[in-house]
C-alpha cells in the first residue's frame, strides 16, 4: 500500500478498549477505501479554511451523505519533542488527556461517548499528536463538547499518571511478542543514532521510568496551545454551524508561545550495520534500510513511483515477484518511504523461514541494486504511474480519512491544490527521474541490517 | 461482533508491521437512519444471486465475489484446501495468464485481494466507478477455467507456510487462538484453522484443488456484490452478458452434522517462549438463526464495547490485570460457533486472577440483569456503529455478503435491528446463564516460557563487512 501522506493506519483514533493485540487478519480492509473522482482525474476536495483570533487552523469539509461527524484535531508536537532520556512523554501526554479533566472523570468521559456509540481518543505520533472525537450528527455538540474538555482542561491527577504509565510499560513488555516489532525497534535505533526518531513513540522501559508527573505538566502546558493545533471538521455539518461550534467550544482557549523547533541534522550512515537478535522462531524477520526522504522533498513523487515499482507495489512489484512469486520465500514483502517532517526511514521487510534468511537478503539487495543500474521499463512506468492517480480517490474512503489527509496536507504546507496536482505531479516523472532517485535514495552500500530468528539456524553471512 | 476476525485470513497483508485487531470493525446491526440504500436483489438464469446497492457519494465501487466454500467444506486431512485454492485463483486462466488479474485491476487504478474464512472465499475489486466492467469480466472469467500449474502450486504451497509461520506458528496469540478451536470443536470442521496443518497443505495434490474448484466454483454457489455509485438497471445486463454463459454447477452439500452439546469443561495450556500471558474462554453458542442471538450481540456489547465498558473498567482499569481485553460473539456463521473472551495479561499480574475476574463479571450478569442505562448504551452503540459502517461501501459490500454466504440473507441485517431494540435486561441474564456457563466452556492460557540459554550470542550488534 502506498501510502501518500504517512500510514493513515497508525493516524486512527481507535480508543484504548479495542487496544490492538494480535496479528491476525484483514487491517487491509481499513486501508481501502473508495471515495471521489475517476483513475487519472484529481479529487474535488476544497475545504474551507480560515483562523480563528486565538491562531487554531479551522479547516471544514462538506459530507452530507451520512449522517455523522469527525471532529480531528491535530497538534503540532509529537514525539520528536520528547527530551531523549525521556523517549514516550508526548505519547503519555496524549493517552493522558481523556483520563480526567477539570470537570470530568475518566470514567464519565468514556460513559458519555460511549452512551452516543461514539469514538474519543488521542494518540501521539513522531511530528505530531492527534485527537479526535466521531459521533452521530445529532450529538455533535457532545463531540466537540468532550474534545474541548480533552484539550483544553486535562488535570492529570496522579493515579491515573501512574496506571496509564504502567499500562505503557506492559505494552512494551508485550510488543517484545511481535518479531517484527522488535526488528522495527532495533532498525531505528542504528539508522537514527542522536536523532529525535531514534526512539519509539511510546518509549522505552527505561525512558518511561525517568518520566514524572511534572513532565507530563509542563509539556502539555509548553506544546498543547491553540496556535498549535490545526482543528478538522468533516462530516454532516455546514461551515456556518462549524464555525459556531469552534467559536462556542474553543473561543476561550489561551493564546501562547510556540516553543522554538531545533533543527535536526539527517541522520546518515556510512557504512553498514548489522544487528541479529535472537528469538526462538521458525522464520527470520527481516529489516533493511536507511534514512530517506522529508515529505517536503520536491523528489517525493518520483520516488513514490520508484517506490512502487520497488516494493509497495503490492503483487506487481518486482520484490513481490522475485521473492514471493518466483522463489516462495515469504508471504509479505514490502518496502516504504515514511516521508516525515525531517527525513524519516526507508525500509524493507519481510519473514521467511530461517533456513532461507541468507537467500532472502542476497534477492533483497539485488533488487535495490537493480533499479538503481538500469531504467525501469516503460511498461513498470505507466503501470506504477497508472496506479498512484487512478487509486488516489480510494485513499480517501471515509470522514476519518478524509479528515486525517487534510489535517497532514495543512501540517505538511502542501496546500490544498494537492488534490488537485497530485495525478500532474505524478504523471510528469520520468524513467530517468526514477533511476536517479534511486540512486540517490537508495543505497544497497551503506544500509542497516536487522534480523530477529533463530541466529544459529540461520547462519547469516551478510 | 458478527465477522469471524481471528478466523479469516488473507491472500497477503500490507501491514505496517503489527497487525491492528480491528475490535470494532463489523457490527451486526440495523439501519436506524434510513440511507436509501437497499439493495436490489436478482437471481440469474444460472442460479448466481446478484445484490446491487446504489451509493452515489463519490464515483467509485467494489465488485465482491463470495462463494460459499470454507475451511467448514474441507475434510480431515486436507485442513486449508478453500485457502490454498484462493491463492491459486490469482495464476491465471487461458484468457488472463498468470499475473495478469493484479496488474490489469491495478493499471486501472484498482486495488484487488481475496479472503478466506471458516464459511466462505471472497474476492474483491476496489475501483472506480467506470472500471466496474472490468473487475466484472476478470471474475467471471475466473469462475471456470482456472488453470491449475503444478509448479506455480509448489511455490505458493511455500508461500502460505510461510503465512502459517507468521499467524500461528511464530504468533503466540495466534497459537492459542488456534489451540482454542481445535478444542471447542472435536467433530465439527470449525476444529481446523482455515490456514491448514503444515501436514495437509504437504499433503494437498493438484487434483484436490481441482476438485474442490469444480465442486465449490459456480455460479449457484456464489453471490455478486457491487456497492457503489452504480445505476443498477444499467449494470444489470452486463452481469447477465457475463455471467449467464456460465452454466450451473453442481449443488454442493453444505449441511454438517452438528458438534455435540459440550458435557464439561475443557481447558488447555500452551507453553512457549513469549513475554506475556495470554487467557481466552470460549462458549458454544448458536449463530443467527436462534432467538437468542439478538441478547447474545448485546451481551458483547455491554461487556466490550468501549472504554466504559464492563471488561474494560474490571479488568483494565480497577484491578490492573489486563492490557487488554475484550468478548466477541461471531453471530454471522454458517454453524453455531463460539462466544469468546480474552484477556491480554499484564505483566506482573496472575493469570489465575485474570480468569477469576472474567468469571466475576460472567456470575455477575447471571445473578443480576443490567442497568436500563446500560442496556440503552448497548443498544446505541449497535445502531450507531451501523451507521458509521456505511461510510465504506467496501464493508457494506463485506457485510451483505456474509449475511448471503452463512445462509442469514441480507434482508436479516435490517430486521436485526428492530429484534435488538426489543431486548431486555431479563433477556441478557437469561443468555448469560443459560450459555455461559462452566460445563460449556473451553480456557486455554498462553503461560509463557523464558528464552532458552543461548550459545549464540543474543542481540549482539556489529558492524558487518560487505
Amino acid at each position: 500500500m502506498v501510502t501518500e501522506l504517512r500510514d493513515q493506519m497508525r493516524n486512527s483514533a481507535a480508543p484504548r478498549s479495542i487496544r490492538p493485540w494480535s496479528v491476525t487478519c484483514m487491517v487491509i480492509l481499513v486501508l481501502f477505501g473508495m471515495c471521489v473522482a475517476k483513475p487519472g482525474q484529481a479529487a474535488d476536495i476544497s475545504p474551507s479554511r480560515f483562523t480563528t483570533p486565538n491562531g487554531i487552523t479551522i479547516l471544514v469539509l462538506e459530507q452530507h451523505f451520512l449522517p455523522i461527524v469527525e471532529i480531528h484535531a491535530l497538534i503540532k508536537a509529537g514525539s520528536a519533542q520528547d527530551p531523549p532520556e525521556k523517549a514516550g512523554l508526548a505519547n503519555l501526554v496524549a493517552g493522558l488527556l481523556d483520563e480526567g479533566t477539570t470537570t470530568r472523570s475518566s470514567k464519565l468521559l468514556a460513559e458519555q461517548i460511549d452512551f452516543v456509540g461514539g469514538s474519543l481518543g488521542a494518540q501521539a505520533d513522531e511530528d505530531f499528536t492527534t485527537a479526535s472525537a466521531r459521533t452521530l450528527k445529532k450529538d455533535i455538540d457532545l463531540g466537540f463538547t468532550l474534545l474541548a474538555d480533552i484539550l483544553q482542561r486535562p488535570s492529570f491527577p496522579k493515579h491515573e499518571f501512574e496506571r496509564v504509565r504502567s499500562q505503557i510499560l506492559g505494552e512494551i513488555t508485550s510488543d517484545n511478542d511481535d518479531p517484527g516489532h522488535v526488528a522495527m525497534k532495533a532498525f531505528n535505533q542504528l539508522v537514527f543514532q542522536n536523532h529525535p526518531y531514534r526512539w519509539p513513540v511510546n518509549g522505552t522501559e527505561d525512558t518511561l521510568g525517568k518520566i514524572t508527573l511534572a513532565d507530563v505538566q509542563n509539556f502539555y502546558a509548553k506544546e498543547y496551545l491553540p496556535n498549535q493545533v490545526i482543528l478538522t471538521i468533516v462530516g454532516d455539518v455546514t461551515v456556518e454551524q462549524a464555525t459556531t461550534l469552534v467559536q462556542t467550544y474553543f473561543g476561550s482557549w489561551k493564546k501562547g508561545v510556540v516553543p522554538p523547533r531545533t533543527v535536526k541534522k539527517p541522520a546518515v550512515i556510512d557504512k553498514k550495520i548489522v544487528q541479529l537478535i535472537e528469538k526462538d522462531l521458525t522464520q527470520s524477520t527481516i529489516v533493511i534500510g536507511h534514512p530517506g526522504i522529508s515529505r517536503t522533498n520536491p523528489d517525493y513523487y518520483a520516488v513514490n513511483v520508484m517506490n512502487h515499482v520497488l516494493g509497495a507495489g503490492g503483487f506487481s512489484s518486482r520484490l513481490m515477484d522475485t521473492i514471493r512469486d518466483k522463489q516462495g520465500l515469504a508471504y509479505g514483502i514490502m518496502s516504504h518511504y515514511d516521508a516525515r517532517s525531517m527525513p524519516g526511514p526507508f525500509w524493507i521487510n519481510l519473514q521467511t523461514r530461517t533456513e532461507t534468511t541468507n537467500q532472502a537478503i542476497t534477492g533483497v539487495l539485488a533488487e535495490m541494486k537493480t533499479i538503481r543500474e538500469a531504467p525501469v521499463s516503460d511498461q513498470e512506468l505507466a503501470d506504477a504511474k497508472a496506479f498512484l492517480m487512478g487509486s488516489f480517490p480510494l485513499r480517501l474512503d471515509s470522514t476519518a480519512k478524509l479528515a486525517q489527509v487534510l489535517a497532514q496536507v495543512e501540517f505538511f504546507g502542501l496546500g490544498f491544490e494537492y488534490f488537485s496536482q497530485y495525478p500532474k505531479w505524478i504523471e510528469r516523472v520520468t524513467k530517468e527521474d526514477v533511476q536517479r532517485v534511486a540512486k540517490q535514495y537508495l543505497d544497497p552500500q551503506r544500509y542497516a541490517l536487522v534480523v530477529v530468528g533463530n541466529m544459529a539456524k540461520a547462519k547469516v553471512r551478510h | 461482533m458478527m465477522s469471524s476476525t481471528f478466523i479469516m485470513i488473507m491472500r497477503t497483508i500490507h501491514y505496517h508491521w503489527r497487525i491492528h485487531l480491528l475490535a470494532a470493525l463489523l457490527v451486526f446491526g440495523s439501519i436506524s437512519i434510513s440511507l436509501g440504500a437497499e439493495p436490489s436483489e436478482y437471481i440469474l438464469s444460472n442460479g448466481m444471486k446478484v445484490l446491487l446497492v446504489e451509493v452515489p457519494k463519490a464515483p467509485v465501487a467494489t465488485v465482491q465475489v463470495w462463494y460459499k466454500v470454507g475451511s467448514r467444506n474441507e475434510v480431515m486431512g486436507r485442513a486449508g484446501l478453500s485457502h490454498m485454492l484462493e491463492h491459486m485463483m490469482f495464476k491465471g486462466t487461458a484468457r488472463y495468464p498468470k499475473g495478469s488479474f493484479s496488474r490489469i485491476v491495478r493499471k486501472n487504478g484498482g486495488i484487488d485481494n481475496a479472503f478466506t474464512g471458516q464459511d466462505f472465499t471472497a474476492y474483491f475489486e476496489n475501483v472506480a466507478a467506470d472500471r466496474v466492467g472490468l473487475a466484472l469480466e476478470l471474475e467471471a472469467d475466473r469462475m471456470q477455467g482456472l488453470i491449475l500449474d503444478h509448479n506455480e502450486f509448489q511455490t505458493e504451497r511455500d508461500v502460505v507456510k510461510e503465512e502459517r509461520r507468521l499467524r500461528s506458528e511464530d504468533d503466540p496469540q495466534g497459537a492459542l487462538v488456534e489451540a482454542l478451536f481445535a478444542h471447542a470443536f472435536l467433530s465439527h470442521p470449525y476444529h481446523w484453522p482455515v490456514i491448514g496443518w503444515f501436514a495437509d497443505l504437504d499433503a494437498m495434490s493438484l487434483e484436490d484443488l481441482q476438485r474442490h474448484y469444480d465442486t465449490f466454483y459456480s455460479p449457484n454457489n456464489a453471490t455478486l456484490v457491487v456497492v457503489g455509485d452504480i445505476k443498477a438497471d444499467a449494470l444489470l445486463p452486463t452481469i447477465k452478458r457475463l455471467f449467464e454463459p456460465i452454466p450451473r454447477g453442481p449443488s454442493p452439500k453444505q449441511t454438517l452434522t452438528p458438534e455435540p452439546d459440550q458435557r464439561g469443561e475443557r481447558r488447555f495450556l500452551l507453553k512457549r517462549e513469549a513475554q506475556v500471558p495470554f487467557v481466552m474462554m470460549g462458549f458454544r453458542v448458536p449463530n443467527y438463526s436462534s432467538e437468542d442471538s439478538y441478547a447474545l450481540d448485546i451481551l458483547e456489547s455491554i461487556l466490550s464495547h468501549g472504554k466504559s465498558s464492563r471488561l474494560y473498567q474490571s479488568l483494565v482499569y480497577d484491578q490492573k490485570n489486563s492490557l487488554a481485553v475484550g468478548a466477541e460473539y461471531s453471530v454471522l456463521q454458517t454453524d453455531p460457533g463460539l462466544f469468546y473472551f480474552y484477556s491480554l495479561v499484564n505483566p506482573g499480574a496472575k493469570v489465575e486472577g485474570v480468569e477469576e475476574a472474567i468469571q466475576r463479571e460472567i456470575v455477575r450478569l447471571q445473578n443480576e440483569p443490567p442497568s436500563e442505562q446500560e442496556l440503552q448504551r448497548a443498544k446505541n452503540q449497535v445502531e450507531a456503529a451501523r451507521v458509521f459502517e456505511q461510510d465504506s461501501n467496501f464493508r457494506h459490500a463485506m457485510l451483505m455478503g456474509q449475511a448471503e454466504s452463512v445462509g442469514a440473507g441480507w434482508r436479516r441485517i435490517d430486521q436485526f435491528l428492530e429484534r435488538i431494540r426489543a431486548v431486555t435486561a431479563k433477556d441478557i441474564q437469561r443468555v448469560a446463564k443459560h450459555y455461559l456457563t462452566q460445563d460449556n466452556r473451553t480456557v486455554g492460557i498462553l503461560l509463557p516460557l523464558p528464552p532458552p540459554p543461548s550459545d549464540s550470542a543474543p542481540a549482539a550488534a556489529h558492524d558487518g563487512k560487505s
